[in-house]
C-alpha cells in the first residue's frame, strides 16, 4: 500500500524523461489509486471484520538500533490511519488525475508526478508509522516534498521564494516538534505509539508539567505544518505552486498533518488542560485573523489559502475543546470541498489561461458550466449550507466550543460567518457579473477537459454527501456518529483504543442545539444576502489595491505580518549572514584557505628540488631513509 | 663427516662478519660507483649477502625456512638482473654511456 507510490516516484523519477508524458502521468494516478484500493480492503478488514482487530501492525525491518535504544520501520494501520489513508489515497488520486490534464503542457510532467507520488508515499508514512519517529520521517518528507512543488516552477524566482519560506517556516515547527520527540523520549523511554500512551495512562510518569511540555512542543510542530499563528504566513506563499498541488498539499492533505498529530497524541493532551487551552485560543486567534484577511484578497488562489487556514484553525478549535471527533470530522469534509474548490479554481486558472485575479474574471458560469456548478457546491458546503457536509463538521465543532465556552463559540461563529462573506465574495465575483478582462478575449476562455471535470463532479458528490460520516445525534440515533464510534471503539475491551479518554460529551437538549444551528444558518444566510446584493445586484467590482483605506487596507496587507516578520527576524538575520560573510568568511576563512594552498605550493616547490632525476641521489635517499626506519625500529 | 658437520665447525659470528661486509661493500658501491653494470654488481652482492646470512642463520636454527627464502631471493634477484640489463642495453644503445649520472631526464 505504501510502497506503491513510492514505486511510481522510483520509476517516474529515472525512467520519466525517456516515456511519453501521458504515460507517466497515468503511472501515477495508478499507484495511488492502487494504494487506495489496498486501503479500502484494509479498512474493511478492520472495520468490518470478526473478529475485531485494533489495528494491522507489520514491521518491515530495525529503523535504527543504538545500544538499547531500538526503532522499528513498522506500520500501524488503525482506525485513525484508516481514515487518514482513505483521504489521502483517495483525494490524491483524483488529484493526481486532474494533473495530468492541467499540466499536460509541461516539460517537467515526469518530474512533477514522481513528486507527487514521493509525497503521498511520504503522507502514507506519516499516518501509517506505529512510533513518533516514523512519524517524524513521514514530516520531514513531507515538508521537503512539499518545497520542492511549490518551486516547481523553479525559473520564476517568487516561487522559488516563497518555497524557502514554506521549508523555513516549518523548519521552526519542525524544531519544536522534535525537542517535544525527545522529551517524550526521555520521559517514557519510548517512541512506540502503544507503550508511550500506555505509560501516559497509567502514570508511571505522572507529571502534569512534563505532559504539558511535551504537549506545547508537540503543537508547535503542528502550528509549522498546519500553518498557526504564528507560522502560517508559508501557506498562502505556497500558492505559487501549480494548483493540483495546493489542493493535494495545502488543502487536503499534508496541512491536516498537525490535526492528525494532536488527534494521536490524544493522551498526552488530555492530561494537560492547560496545552488544550492554548491550542484552542490559537486556532481560534488564526481562524478570525485568516478570515479577515481572507475578505480582502484578489487572488483567486490566496483567498482559498486564506480559507484554509481558518479553517485549520477551527479544526484546532475543536481540539482543544476535546471534541476530537469534530476535527477529525472537520479533516474529512474541508478534505472533501477544499480539494473541489482549489480543483476548481484550478479549472477557473486553466480556462483563462494562467489568470488568477478575480478583479480580471467575471461571468464565468456561463462558459464553465460544471466548473461553476461544482464550485457553487463547494462555496456551500463551506460556507455551512444546511444539509451539505461543511455543516455537519463546522456545526459540530461549534457545538463542542459552546459546551466549552460560550464566548469561544462566538467568536468562532463569527469566523465562520466571514467564511461565508469571503467565499462568496470571490465566488460572485469570478462566476457573475460581467466579464471584465481585457486581455483576453471572453470568447477564448474555455470549459476543461473531462479529465479535470470528472474529479471535480466526484468531490462534489463526496462535497454533498460527506457529511454522512458523522451525523449529529438530532437526526436519529441510529446513523449518527458514525466516525465518532469509529475512534472511540475499544472493541469490548479487547483492545486500546485510540482515543484513550472519552470524549467531551456533548450534553445539549435538541432545543439548544438547533438555536445553535439557527444561529449558524442565520450567519450563512447574512453573508449570501450581502454579498450577493453587493456584488451581483450592484455588480461592484473590489478595488485596487492601492484604493484600499483604512481597515480595507491594513486587511489587504495581511495585517503586515510578512513585513513585521521582515524587520523582527528576516532583516536581523540577514544582517547578521552578511557581516559574517564579509568578516568570517571573506576575511578569516578565505585568507586560511588561501594559506593553505599557498603554503602548499611554496612547499613543493622546495620539495620538487630534491627531484632532480639523479638516481645517486636517490639511492642515498633510501639509503637514509632505510637507516632512519632502522634506526627508529631498533631504539 | 657429514657437509652440516662442516658448516658447524665455523662459528656464526663469522658468517654475520662476512656478510656485513659484503653487504658493506656492496652498499658503498652502490652509492659511490657510477657505472650502471657496476651498480648492478653491487646490488647483486648486497642480495647475496643477505642470502648468506639468511643460510647461515637457518643451519644454525636447525630450521629450513631461510633456504627457502633464499630460493625465492635468487629468483628474484636473477629476474632484476635480467630487467636491469635489459634496459641498461638500451641506455647504451641511445646514449653510448653507461653513466647513471648523465641520466637525470626525470627531475621534477
Amino acid at each position: 500500500m505504501i510502497f506503491l507510490p513510492l514505486m511510481g516516484f522510483v520509476v517516474n523519477g529515472i525512467l520519466g524523461k525517456w516515456m511519453p508524458k501521458s504515460l507517466s502521468g497515468w503511472l501515477g494516478t495508478a499507484t495511488v489509486l492502487g494504494s487506495f484500493v489496498l486501503a479500502v480492503m484494509n479498512f474493511m478488514e478492520l472495520s468490518g471484520g470478526t473478529p475485531e482487530i485494533a489495528s494491522i501492525n507489520t514491521k518491515l525491518f530495525t529503523f535504527l538500533s543504538v545500544g538499547d535504544f531500538h526503532v522499528d520501520f513498522a506500520f500501524q494501520f488503525d482506525r485513525l490511519s484508516a481514515v487518514m489513508t482513505l483521504i489521502i489515497t483517495g483525494i490524491g488520486t483524483l488529484i493526481h488525475m486532474y494533473s495530468i490534464a492541467y499540466m499536460h503542457d509541461d516539460d517537467g510532467l515526469y518530474k512533477f508526478f514522481a513528486y507527487l507520488n514521493l509525497f503521498i508515499f511520504n503522507m502514507l508514512v506519516l499516518v501509517l508509522g506505529s512510533n513518533y519517529l516514523m512519524l517524524f520521517f513521514g514530516w520531514e518528507g513531507v515538508g521537503l516534498c512539499s518545497y520542492l512543488l511549490i518551486g516547481f516552477w523553479y525559473k520564476n524566482v517568487d516561487f522559488g521564494k516563497a518555497a524557502r519560506k514554506a521549508f523555513v517556516m516549518n523548519r521552526i515547527g519542525d524544531l519544536g516538534l522534535l525537542m517535544g520527540l525527545f522529551l517524550i523520549y526521555d520521559t517514557y523511554g519510548s517512541f512506540e505509539y502503544q507503550e508511550v500512551f500506555r505509560q501516559v495512562f497509567i502514570g508511571t510518569a505522572d507529571s502534569t508539567a512534563v505532559n504539558t511540555a511535551i504537549a506545547l512542543l508537540l503543537f508547535i510542530g503542528a502550528m509549522g505544518k498546519s500553518a498557526q499563528i504564528p507560522l502560517y504566513t508559508w501557506l498562502p506563499d505556497a500558492m505559487a505552486g501549480p494548483t493540483p498541488v495546493s489542493a493535494l498539499i495545502h488543502a487536503a492533505t499534508m496541512v491536516t498533518a498537525g490535526i492528525y498529530l494532536v488527534i494521536r497524541s490524544e493522551a498526552i493532551y488530555a492530561l494537560s488542560p492547560f496545552a488544550r487551552e492554548i491550542v484552542m485560543w490559537i486556532g481560534l486567534a488564526t481562524s478570525i485573523m485568516a478570515a479577515l484577511i481572507g475578505l480582502k484578497q484578489n487572488d483567486i488562489k490566496k483567498v482559498l489559502a486564506y480559507s484554509t487556514v481558518s479553517q485549520l484553525g477551527l479544526m484546532f478549535i475543536a481540539l482543544g475543546c476535546g471534541a476530537y471527533t469534530a476535527a477529525l470530522f472537520h479533516v474529512i469534509t474541508h478534505a472533501f470541498f477544499k480539494a473541489l474548490l482549489f480543483l476548481g479554481s484550478g479549472s477557473v486558472i486553466h480556462g483563462m489561461h494562467h489568470e488568477q485575479d478575480i478583479r480580471e474574471m467575471g461571468g464565468l458560469r456561463k462558459k464553465m458550466p460544471i466548473t461553476y456548478l461544482t464550485f457553487l457546491i463547494g462555496t456551500l458546503a463551506i460556507t455551512g449550507f444546511p444539509f451539505l457536509s461543511g455543516f455537519f463538521s463546522k456545526d459540530e465543532i461549534l457545538v463542542s466550543a459552546f459546551t466549552h465556552n460560550p464566548l469561544v463559540f462566538g467568536l468562532a461563529l463569527i469566523s465562520a460567518g466571514i467564511t461565508g462573506f469571503y467565499m462568496f465574495r470571490m465566488f460572485f465575483v469570478t462566476f457573475h457579473g460581467t466579464y471584465r478582462n481585457h486581455h483576453h478575449p471572453f470568447e477564448k476562455v474555455h470549459e476543461s477537459p473531462l479529465l479535470m471535470t470528472l474529479p471535480l463532479l466526484v468531490l462534489a458528490v463526496l462535497s454533498v454527501v460527506g457529511g454522512a460520516v458523522n451525523l449529529p445525534h438530532y437526526l436519529g440515533e441510529g446513523i449518527s456518529g458514525g466516525l465518532h464510534h469509529l475512534l472511540s471503539y475499544d472493541g469490548g475491551g479487547k483492545f486500546s483504543p485510540i482515543l484513550m479518554y472519552p470524549e467531551h460529551v456533548i450534553e445539549l437538549s435538541h432545543t439548544a442545539e438547533i438555536g445553535l444551528l439557527a444561529m449558524a444558518v442565520s450567519v450563512f444566510v447574512i453573508a449570501f444576502l450581502y454579498t450577493r446584493n453587493k456584488y451581483v445586484v450592484k455588480g461592484a467590482v473590489p478595488e485596487a489595491d492601492a484604493d484600499q483605506q483604512g481597515m480595507g487596507k491594513v486587511l489587504s496587507n495581511k495585517f503586515y505580518v510578512d513585513e513585521a516578520y521582515d524587520v523582527a527576524f528576516v532583516a536581523p538575520l540577514e544582517g547578521a549572514s552578511d557581516t559574517l560573510t564579509h568578516y568570517v568568511d571573506e576575511k578569516a576563512i578565505k585568507s586560511a584557505v588561501d594559506g593553505v594552498g599557498k603554503g602548499g605550493f611554496g612547499l613543493s616547490k622546495m620539495l620538487s628540488k630534491i627531484q632532480n632525476g639523479n638516481i645517486e641521489y636517490y639511492l642515498v635517499y633510501m639509503v637514509i631513509g632505510i637507516a632512519l626506519l632502522l634506526a627508529f625500529n631498533l631504539f | 663427516m657429514s657437509l652440516l658437520n662442516i658448516f658447524n665447525q665455523v662459528e656464526i659470528s663469522h658468517y654475520i662478519y662476512l656478510s656485513t661486509v659484503l653487504f658493506a661493500i656492496g652498499l658503498f658501491g652502490v652509492l659511490f660507483r657510477r657505472n650502471a653494470i657496476i651498480l648492478l654488481m653491487c646490488i647483486e652482492l648486497m642480495l647475496n649477502a643477505v642470502n648468506l646470512l639468511f643460510t647461515a642463520f637457518s643451519t644454525y636454527m636447525g630450521d629450513s625456512d631461510g633456504q627457502i627464502f633464499v630460493f625465492f631471493i635468487m629468483v628474484v634477484a636473477a629476474a632484476e638482473a635480467a630487467v636491469g640489463l635489459a634496459i641498461l642495453v638500451l641506455v647504451y644503445r641511445n646514449t653510448r654511456k653507461t653513466d647513471v649520472s648523465f641520466l637525470d631526464q626525470l627531475k621534477g
